[in-house]
């Protein structure tokens, strides 16, 4: 059983609620959405390192070196 | 200049855990309202990462955000955080290691879009999965916020899991007068 917790702010009083069929499947599709934007987040930083790296080798200089130039 | 806050409503998870926190019938006596959290997630990927999310008036569209965010070793930002509200450990982290949020949401109760802005950092005693993340957030709807869900616990994998025993959650209300 999949439960959540209400507060109704008007009268302090919690409640444990079970999540029904449309909030489950709410639940599911929420996650796979993230997972793909998280994919997506770590995919791009992914990117930019390769292209850091490959620019460095291009220029034949160490991140260190690159660090140095741009102080 | 908010120079008064109130607690509104607070609460804890207990051993079952929660899939999500929801606070109804915010009073619309304040000018703005502050979220603390303080939660862990069950989710058990090993990289010891979960993250949740918003909803507001039960509604799950026309959220944008921009995250920037630093895990570490790089820093980064990006669009993709739609209704994102905060990393949190899960049961991979260091033993009752919880992570932080403060949500801040000016003027709940405008006819205009609603922004929101949210500072969050996700603990954890190891070398990795330590992230710390701003979030610069837009509701673009017109009506005043009456409820707010922080919710759908998910683990990096994908996979739903819930807000471990502990988490607690605090709603304040700000007057500026």
């Amino acid at each position: 059983m999949t439960t959540k917790l209400v507060v109704d702010c008007s009268t302090g009083v919690v409640e444990e609620v079970e999540l029904t069929e449309e909030e489950l499947a709410q639940r599911e599709a929420d996650a796979k959405a993230f997972e793909a934007a998280e994919k997506e987040r770590k995919a791009e930083e992914a990117l930019r390192a390769a292209k850091k790296a490959e620019l460095l080798a291009k220029l034949g200089i160490s991140e260190d070196d690159a660090k140095l130039l741009l102080s | 200049m908010p120079v008064t806050y109130k607690k509104i409503a607070s609460v804890t998870v207990g051993a079952g855990g929660a899939s999500s926190i929801d606070f109804t019938s915010i009073p619309a006596t304040y000018d703005d309202v502050c979220i603390l959290m303080s939660a862990r997630s069950t989710g058990t990927n090993v990289n010891a990462q979960g993250f949740c999310y918003f909803t507001f008036n039960s509604l799950t569209t026309s959220f944008t955000s921009r995250r920037l965010i630093q895990d570490g070793t790089t820093v980064s930002s990006d669009s993709s955080g739609g209704r994102f509200a905060a990393y949190i450990p899960n049961s991979q982290a260091t033993a009752s290691t919880f992570g932080t949020m403060v949500c801040y949401i000016p003027n709940y109760r405008s006819s205009n879009n609603k922004s929101y802005s949210t500072d969050q950092g996700m603990e954890n005693n190891s070398s990795t999965a330590y992230l710390q993340g701003l979030v610069a957030g837009l509701w673009s709807n017109s009506s005043a916020i009456t409820s707010i869900s922080i919710g759908g616990v998910i683990d990096s994998t994908g996979a739903s899991a819930n807000f471990a025993q502990y988490s607690t959650a605090t709603l304040y209300g700000i007057s500026k007068s």
